[in-house]
């Protein structure tokens, strides 16, 4: 470069102040989401050679496969490549943690729909209609679909395991009253909009460049080399944004990546593989479904003497991430409450079904809202309002929950009680009481819930993060971090970490799309974790840039090091100055660094999981929500009327994606408990793939009055300015909706017992509930 | 084959005509602003603006709509909504970037054109805004941000584009040949000239259910013979006796026709799909496809209505719409045949009558069970009463059984009693992806229930007809 650029034409900053942290900035791409021109993997221009991959799939759900003809899916119209297991030169198998998720079948089917070959042809059409003509022939064995089965047989994809507080048995026995009871809960589609997708592009050197739409790219990197067998370094993945993940896009996005890299180097063309709706449904795996069983010992105000559960998942075909599901679940039956002695037993079952995996919670919502469930029947039991129960058995500071780790900060006291007064909860009550007193085909109900969720991966390896900041000599800033944009608006997040840290204005950063060449070995960005542990690296990035330029800044200005301000995107010392850009104009022809790359890992956790105790979370992100619904006793028909959350985000980043991630979460989880219905055949066949049988929430069921508040309170944990993790716990708060729904069910046997109203809470089970209240049924 | 995109208009000769508008998009036109989310007309991510000469714009599902079928229209996508950031932005896209109406994205270009053909229509309110986005699936958001960009789209400086697209139509050539393998008859006689020539033919409406044969299951058929322009079937004849519809009339001129006819119907047809399926969809693919849970027929069951079958040989026939269905997708339409109209007599359309829709999710779902209730006063007696049901049987279908107990009787709790007792025990349904068969038997009665209460008492019984609570 022989001149630098005269003034950069970096655009002015939007508002006077240039410290974004904590300010609602909208995403760094709304404009372009809103204009069409955000680039997603099936919008990227195809070349001439394009190919596109589709699957032939098993017709058992559990199997050998006898035969396999392909000789006129080779023959038709269009068809380039056609692959087996056999032609996998590397490691066919693509299974994140344990071994068991064959890329395709090699011999041993697993489950109905499960990929056997793939075909590569020159329209995505092509490629479909050219799988229907596979001959392909099954020798079925016996399969077992239904979780109870697998939980009654012993069928297991991993050992169960256990955590154990005190002695919970002896609790029990001692305790003044005890009662018992268990919960089936449905499993929940990810239904991304966005369906799997991936396009492989061969290099030179015969590897492989993967742009994916994954939450996790080093895996998917890793993957491919591994199904090529080529070194790490010979595949890059790129992710430039995902339409949507949820966990969906963690470990499922490696199949139609690893199959379109299979083509690209065998053809040297490139490939892209795209999911359709239905393929996606079918093949990839979802949330886990749990059948879920509990006894609590307690005293006649409801205190909780002693609680034993058994939570078994279903996983599916293989392990997948089930063991750090299962083991959330297990973290999250305590939910927000002090149960003083406890066991906790997780089964991991396997079904022959397509493999369960992460979804948004991961396990925590399936344990914590077993007990919610446990905490409604105890309070039934004793006659009190369901609320006083659970405030009286949240923990306090200084308890220790069934795996060890002490509380260190006890805010739910205080948040539920402010949201109960903030939403009237206790004039409220009384009202629906009086209400439901004077009618009988529509009743309302009530429930307020806490939401308690332990920030960290439970693998502790993946608890670090890595980041890369350049600074260009006209004064713009380039970002890069390892984590993914998936719609939670990471990237935002992260760019304004880095400019409150170089104190300059937001508008001089631009992210860019996550690669494994810029930033290698990274985690997903899953568990919540993306802007505590990648917000860190990039100050951590800036801080080593900020190095050079404060001495160099000490140096020019003549002062001390400890002088030197970046701050209104200006750098000084005393009452000297210059503007960024001048500054960093004068630091490159001094010969300073203007680039580094930062690392984090997260401090104090120590899990040992054998032991089954210690600290596995570096800290609790909180919530709270109170739902109000009525229920119409002639067809289980229900609306939610109004749902007051109240939400621990500690020192927020950004408010308006921090109130995007609660309402979007407390929405997805409703859609979980009320309408999203899972369906196999007793063939193992999914009946609801498609969005004609399996219905998220439209805008029509978002509640009536929707009222969302941050809890003002900063991080006791030193996390990244302060703030807390977002993106799962919030999921978690639309439980509320269900026990309000039970509690609705419960007022047509004058709350004697909590009728079964097992999630999702379909009209049709509202309608069964309301039943067998009316029946007033022996309990 | 020429169409309109965007204000520019492209000469689509060269590019298949039973490809879907979606896909010639994100390809040929070089627009991929426009997602596919489901193929299926089911998420909304695909919505687009379409026009024809001197209509106003209405949104529809691309990803379902033929290109063959919108020869000689104009299409707005989001590309050509305003484009980028700065001067020139559509007000949409102005309020939901400052709502925060978009997260990861990808649903956003259909939300913003069902918003888009909101504004063009000037809609306002809560539940106009809901209603034109119950089509609109969002994973992210929770749809509050949405609706807040609903109401305070109007806040913004008024928007350009989308106004003038029946005016750019005209300018288009409409009576070009389509391609060979597709056909868009103007008139039944051509129709039917096509009809002898191509007895194989494929034929479609609205296109709604039926391009999912494409979409889904990768057919290719050969030829296409496309019903939406037939003039006679796009016909309404508002007689003094009877009402005769076309059968290529889509369900959202229903709505309008029937805003004052019959209110329950309206409510009905708002639940019917969604609104870019109502701008397509039309009744007579809702009979002639046969579907068991298809939501017009039990309403045509309870108003007497006949059903007109038109042949390629001109021959024309008329028979009760219970004579229509003869079994799962089973219809009596023989080969060459064709529903021309359905004829709903008016004295029908005067009785009392409740239409009950049941469904798992209440916007945009298939029902589960759908009453409906038609009934003469004679009094204090009734006279004859229609009971029609959807979802409880291989066909839509008559009650004959509870019919019969209300004809002629005095509308007490006992006769509402042995009416639901019948009902419940009249049919035998089935269990699946949507409900039991028990619920479905449950819910037999409890609609009818509710329908007879309301008409005897002039209560409204819906879950929504209560009063807010305030604390």
């Amino acid at each position: 470069m022989r001149k630098l650029a005269a003034q950069g034409p970096v655009p002015p900053a939007r508002e006077g102040a240039t410290d974004p942290v904590g300010r609602g900035l909208p995403q760094d791409s709304a404009w372009r989401h809103v204009a069409g021109t955000a680039v997603y993997v099936d919008d990227m221009p195809t070349y001439p050679n394009q190919l596109h991959v589709a699957t032939g799939r098993a017709t058992v759900a559990r199997g050998r496969l006898t035969r396999l003809d392909l000789s006129r899916v080779r023959s038709a119209p269009g068809v380039v490549d056609v692959v087996c297991a056999a032609d996998i030169p590397g490691n066919g198998d693509i299974a994140p943690v344990f071994d068991g998720d064959p890329l395709l079948a090699d011999g041993e089917l697993l489950y109905l729909g499960q990929p056997v070959f793939a075909v590569a042809a020159t329209s995505f059409e092509a490629a479909q209609q050219a799988v229907t003509l596979a001959e392909i022939d099954c020798e079925p064995l016996e399969a077992i679909v239904a979780l109870t089965a697998a939980v009654e047989s012993e069928y297991y994809v991993l050992p169960p395991h256990e955590f154990c507080l005190r002695e919970p048995e002896a609790a029990l026995l001692a305790a003044p009253l005890s009662l018992g009871g268990e919960l089936h809960m449905a499993g929940q589609e990810h239904f991304y909009l966005e369906g799997q997708v991936a396009t492989a592009e061969p290099t030179e050197e015969g590897g492989v460049h993967v742009y994916s739409s994954s939450q996790h790219p080093s895996e998917v990197q890793k993957l491919v080399a591994g199904v090529l067998g080529l070194p790490i370094h010979a595949v890059q993945a790129e992710v430039r944004r995902m339409g949507g993940g949820f966990g969906g896009k963690e470990s499922q996005a490696a199949m139609p990546a690893c199959l379109a890299a299979l083509f690209a180097v065998r053809t040297r063309r490139p490939v892209r593989h795209r999911l359709p709706r239905r393929d996606d449904m079918v093949q990839t795996g979802k949330r886990h479904p749990f059948w879920n069983r509990y006894r609590a010992g307690f005293d006649e105000q409801g205190r909780l003497h002693g609680v034993t559960m058994r939570l078994a998942g279903d996983c599916g075909c293989s392990p997948d991430l089930s063991q750090g599901i299962v083991d959330r679940a297990m973290f999250h039956a305590d939910n927000a409450y002090n149960l003083q002695a406890a066991r906790i037993q997780g089964v991991y079952c396997r079904t022959d079904k397509v493999s369960n995996t992460a979804f948004r919670g991961f396990g925590g919502p399936q344990g914590l809202i077993t007990a919610e469930a446990m905490l409604d029947d105890v309070a039934r039991r004793v006659g009190r309002d369901p609320l006083d129960v659970r405030l009286d058995n949240l923990y306090a500071e200084g308890d220790l929950t069934p795996y060890g780790q002490p509380i260190e900060e006890s805010v739910l006291p205080d948040l539920m009680r402010q949201l109960a007064d903030d939403c009237d909860y206790r004039a409220r009550r009384e009202a629906i009481a009086r209400f439901n007193g004077e009618n009988n085909d529509v009743r309302r109900g009530l429930a307020l819930t806490p939401v308690k969720f332990g920030i960290s991966f439970t693998a502790k390896h993946l608890n670090q993060a890595g980041a890369l900041v350049h600074i260009y000599t006209d004064g713009s800033i380039h970002l890069n971090h390892g984590g993914t944009e998936m719609g939670q608006g990471l990237h935002t997040k992260v760019a304004q970490v880095v400019a409150r840290a170089l104190g300059v204005r937001f508008e001089r950063i631009l992210v860019s799309a996550t690669r494994t060449d810029k930033v290698p070995n990274t985690s997903p960005t899953a568990a919540s974790s993306g802007a505590d542990m990648n917000g860190m690296a990039a100050l951590n990035a800036c801080n080593r840039i900020k190095r050079g330029l404060v001495a160099f800044a000490a140096e020019h200005f003549g002062c001390d090091e400890g002088e030197v301000v970046f701050a209104d995107d200006r750098v000084g010392a005393g009452g000297d100055s210059l503007p960024f850009e001048a500054f960093i104009k004068l630091a490159y022809l001094a010969r300073v660094s203007l680039s580094a790359n930062g690392f984090y890992r997260t401090p104090v956790i120590d899990f040992d999981r054998d032991a089954a105790w210690g600290r596995p979370f570096y800290y609790f992100a909180n919530g709270a929500a109170c739902s109000q619904v009525r229920v119409s006793a002639l067809t289980g028909e229900y609306r939610v009327e109004r749902v007051d959350i109240l939400h621990d985000v500690g020192d927020s980043l950004n408010p308006a994606i921090d109130l995007g991630q609660i309402e979007g979460g407390f929405v997805q989880g409703l859609g979980w408990l009320t309408t999203e219905e899972l369906a196999w055949d007793d063939t193992g066949r999914l009946v609801s793939d498609s969005p004609a049988n399996y219905k998220i929430p439209t805008a029509f069921d978002l509640p009536e009055a929707f009222n969302v508040r941050l809890f003002d309170r900063a991080n006791h944990a030193e996390t990244i300015y302060r703030s807390k993790a977002v993106g799962e716990p919030p999921l978690m708060l639309a439980v509320s909706s269900w026990c309000a729904l039970r509690d609705a069910c419960a007022s047509f046997c004058d709350y004697r017992f909590n009728p079964r109203l097992d999630p999702p809470a379909t009209p049709e089970r509202v309608y069964w509930a309301i039943e067998e209240a009316r029946a007033g049924g022996d309990r | 084959m020429q169409l309109t995109v965007n204000g520019v208009p492209i000469d689509a000769t060269g590019s298949a005509p039973s490809q879907t508008l979606l896909r010639f998009l994100r390809t040929r036109a070089g627009l991929p602003g426009t997602k596919e989310g489901c193929a299926s007309g089911d998420c909304g991510a695909c919505t687009v603006l379409l026009a024809g000469p001197g209509e106003a714009p209405r949104a529809v599902n691309s990803c379902i709509t033929l290109l063959g079928s919108v020869a000689g229209e104009t299409v707005v996508t989001v590309e050509g909504l305003a484009g980028s950031e700065g001067p020139g932005r559509h007000p949409v896209q102005a309020a939901m970037v400052d709502c925060h109406g978009s997260q990861c994205g990808f649903c956003t270009p259909g939300f913003v054109m069902s918003l888009a053909g909101l504004y063009a229509a000037d809609g306002r309110g809560d539940d106009a805004i809901r209603e034109a986005i119950a089509g609109n699936l969002c994973r992210c958001t929770g749809y509050r941000p949405i609706l807040e960009a609903g109401r305070r789209m109007y806040d913004y400086p008024p928007a350009p584009v989308v106004p003038e697209c029946g005016a750019l139509a005209a300018g288009l050539n409409h009576s070009g040949a389509l391609p060979a393998g597709y056909h868009r008859p103007r008139d039944e006689a051509a129709l039917q000239r096509l009809l002898r020539e191509y007895p194989k033919a494929w034929l479609v409406a609205g296109g709604t259910d039926a391009v999912l044969e494409l979409t889904q299951r990768y057919a290719a058929p050969d030829p296409v013979l496309d019903l939406s322009a037939v003039a006679e079937l796009c016909t309404i004849d508002d007689g003094t006796d009877a009402l005769r519809l076309g059968a290529a009339v889509p369900y959202s001129r229903l709505e309008q026709l029937f805003a004052t006819l019959s209110p329950p119907l309206v409510a009905m047809l708002e639940r019917l799909g969604s609104r870019q399926i109502r701008n397509r969809g039309t009744l007579g693919g809702n009979l002639a496809n046969g579907s068991p849970i298809a939501d017009m027929p039990p309403v045509l069951l309870a108003w007497d209505a006949t059903v007109e079958l038109a042949g390629a040989d001109g021959g024309r026939r008329s028979i009760p719409v219970a004579a229509f269905h003869r079994g799962y997708r089973d219809t009596v339409l023989a080969p060459g045949e064709y529903v021309a109209a359905v004829t709903i007599p008016r004295a029908a359309l005067a009785r009392p009558h409740r239409i009950f829709k049941l469904s798992k999710r209440f916007e945009d779902d298939i029902s589960t069970v759908l009453l409906a209730v038609s009934m003469e006063r004679e009094g204090e007696r009734l006279g004859a009463a229609r009971v029609a049901y959807g979802g409880m049987a291989a066909t839509p279908l008559r009650a004959a059984a509870v019919e019969e107990i209300l004809t002629g009787a005095t509308l007490d709790d006992a006769t509402i009693e042995r009416a639901c007792a019948a009902a419940t025990a009249v049919f035998t349904p089935i269990d699946d992806v949507r409900a039991s068969a028990a619920y479905r038997r449950a819910m037999a009665a409890a609609l009818l229930r509710r329908a007879l209460r309301e008409l005897r008492e002039g209560v409204d019984l819906d879950i929504d007809a209560v009063e807010a609570l305030h604390a």
